[in-house]
C-alpha cells in the first residue's frame, strides 16, 4: 500500500513519526498550496529537504548562513556553475576555507527550516516514494527526527487553538473603535503590518491571506495577535450594518415583520 | 399557522436545556444519550440531538426554541439549525472559565453562518464561583455593543429578560437596515 494521502487527514508530524518509528528510507513529496516540498530520509533519519523553487544549492545555503560573503557567492555562481554540491563542498574543505562541520551544520539548519515551514501547511497531497533517495549531486545529512516531531506537535496544538479562536476565514476585519487605541503607537511586526494594511470590511481574512501569501495558520496567528491587542474586530464581510435574513420571517413585509416581533415580545412578557 | 425560531447555543453543560425548559410550554424534547468520554463526565447525560421548546404566541404564530448539541463533533447540526433563525443566544457557564474559549468559538461560528442578531447570556450567575459579568465580557472579548446578560436558567424571569433583549436587538437592527 503506497503511503499517500492528504495532510488534512494525516499531519506532517504524524508522517515524521511514522518515518522515525519504521526507520523508513525514501522521499516524501508534498504538494502544498502553491509549493512542492521534497524531504528525503535514510533509515528513519532526515537526509535532505527542498522547498519549491527556492535556491537550495550549497552556495546559496552557505550564503544565507553567512558562511560566505555576497561577493564570494557571486564568484561561485559565475565560475562554479557546473560543480555539484559535493564537489564544491570538497573544494571548500580542501582549500581550508570551511570545515566539514560548517557545511553540515548549514545544511542541517536549512533542512530543518524547510520542515518547519511544512508544519504550517494544513492541506496538501503527500506521497512517500521508497525508490527515490537524496539526489546524487547533493550532500545528505543524518539528523534524528525526535526534536522535530516534538516541535511539530506543539505547532499542531497551536493550530487547533487558533482554529477554535478564528473558525472561519470568510469573515472580515475592522479596526476596533475603542477610544484610546492608536495603531500607530503599537509595535507591529512586518507580517502584522501587511495584514493591517488590508483591514477593511470588504476584505475577508481568506482574501487577505491570499494577497499577502500567508497560509491558514499564518493569517490566523497574525489576526489572533491583533485581536488580543484589541486593535481589530471580526465582522461579517461587506459592512458593519447587519441585515435580517428575509427567510427568518414568514413574511417579507417590514411592517408585518415588526408587528410579529412585537407580538412575541408581548407574549414573552406575559409568561 | 406561522412559525419562527430562535436558537440557543453554547458549550456543553452551559445550561441550554434548562434555559429552554424554563419557558417552554411543552416538555423539552431532548434526545439524551449517555456519553462516557472522560472530559464529558460533568453531567450524567448530555444532549446529542437537540432540545426543542415551544411558545405559542397567539392563534397563528408559534415560536420555537432550538438548543444546539454542545459538542463540537455535532457541529454539522449547527448550520442546519441556524437556517432561518430570527436570532440566537449564546449561553456561557459563568463558573467555568475553561469553557470561555469554546463559547467564543461557537459565537464566531454562528456569526459566520448568518448576519443574525444575537445576545450572550452569562448563565449560572447564582453559582458560588461565578465570574463577574464585566470580567467575563473582557475574557470573552465581547464587543461593548453586544448585549451580555446575567442569567440563571431555572429562574424564569432572567430567561425572559434574555429573550426580550434579543427581540429588542432584532427590532433595533430592523430599524438600521430600513434606513440603509
Ligand atoms: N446553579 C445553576 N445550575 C444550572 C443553571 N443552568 C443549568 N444548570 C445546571 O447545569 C447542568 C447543565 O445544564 P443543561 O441545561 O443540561 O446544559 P446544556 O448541556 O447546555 O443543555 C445541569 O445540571 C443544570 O441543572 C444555572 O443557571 N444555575
Ligand atoms: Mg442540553
Amino acid at each position: 500500500m503506497a503511503l499517500k494521502g492528504n495532510l488534512r487527514d494525516f499531519t506532517i508530524t504524524q508522517l515524521l513519526n511514522l518515518v522515525n518509528l519504521a526507520c523508513k528510507t525514501g522521499t516524501l513529496v508534498i504538494e502544498g498550496p502553491g509549493d512542492v516540498a521534497r524531504i528525503s530520509f535514510r533509515e528513519g533519519k532526515l537526509a535532505y529537504a527542498q522547498l519549491g523553487e527556492q535556491e537550495s544549492t550549497l552556495a546559496a545555503i552557505l550564503r544565507r548562513n553567512k558562511k560566505i560573503s555576497a561577493r564570494q557567492y557571486t564568484i561561485l555562481q559565475e565560475r562554479a556553475q557546473k560543480m555539484t554540491d559535493k564537489e564544491l563542498g570538497l573544494l571548500l574543505i580542501n582549500a581550508g576555507y570551511l570545515s566539514q562541520t560548517d557545511i553540515i551544520e548549514s545544511l542541517q539548519q536549512y533542512f530543518v527550516a524547510v520542515v518547519r515551514q511544512l508544519f504550517t501547511w494544513v492541506e496538501g497531497l503527500f506521497q512517500f516514494d521508497t525508490n527515490t533517495l537524496t539526489p546524487l549531486d547533493k550532500i545528505p545529512v543524518r539528523m534524528d527526527l525526535e526534536n522535530l516531531i516534538i516541535e511539530g506537535s506543539r505547532q499542531l496544538r497551536e493550530w487547533e487553538q487558533l482554529s477554535q479562536e478564528i473558525p472561519s476565514l470568510d469573515m472580515s476585519l475592522k479596526f476596533s473603535d475603542r477610544p484610546g487605541t492608536n495603531i500607530r503607537n503599537v509595535n507591529l511586526s512586518v507580517e502584522e503590518w501587511r495584514v493591517v494594511s488590508y483591514v477593511n470590511p470588504k476584505n475577508t481574512m481568506r482574501q487577505i491571506a491570499r494577497t499577502t501569501k500567508m497560509n491558514e495558520l499564518e493569517i490566523r496567528r497574525v489576526v489572533y495577535a491583533l485581536l488580543q491587542a484589541g486593535l481589530v474586530e471580526i465582522i461579517r464581510p461587506g459592512g458593519a450594518s447587519v441585515s435580517i435574513q428575509p427567510r427568518a420571517f414568514p413574511t417579507t413585509d417590514k411592517k408585518e415583520q415588526k408587528s410579529l416581533v412585537y407580538r412575541i415580545i408581548d407574549r414573552i412578557r406575559s409568561i | 399557522m406561522q412559525t419562527v425560531k430562535i436558537v440557543v447555543t453554547g458549550p456543553f453543560s452551559a445550561g441550554k436545556t434548562e434555559f429552554i425548559r424554563s419557558v417552554s410550554e411543552i416538555d423539552v424534547v431532548s434526545t439524551e444519550r449517555k456519553i462516557s468520554a472522560e472530559a464529558e463526565k460533568i453531567k450524567e447525560s448530555t444532549t446529542v440531538a437537540m432540545d426543542f421548546g415551544r411558545i405559542t404566541v397567539d392563534e397563528d404564530l408559534i415560536l420555537y426554541l432550538f438548543g444546539t448539541p454542545g459538542q463540537r463533533r455535532f457541529d454539522f447540526m449547527w448550520e442546519i439549525l441556524s437556517e432561518g433563525m430570527l436570532g440566537f443566544i449564546v449561553m456561557v457557564d459563568s463558573a467555568r472559565p475553561e469553557t470561555f474559549r469554546e463559547a467564543r468559538s461557537i459565537l464566531e461560528t454562528f456569526r459566520a453562518y448568518a448576519p443574525t442578531p444575537y445576545v450572550v447570556a452569562a448563565n449560572k450567575q447564582d453559582a458560588l464561583d461565578a465570574w463577574d459579568i464585566e470580567d467575563m465580557r473582557v475574557a470573552l472579548r465581547l464587543d461593548p455593543k453586544v448585549k451580555f446578560l446575567p442569567c440563571v436558567a431555572h429562574d424564569k424571569e432572567t430567561v425572559k429578560k434574555v429573550l426580550l433583549e434579543l427581540l429588542y436587538t432584532i427590532l433595533a437592527e430592523m430599524e438600521t437596515s430600513n434606513k440603509s
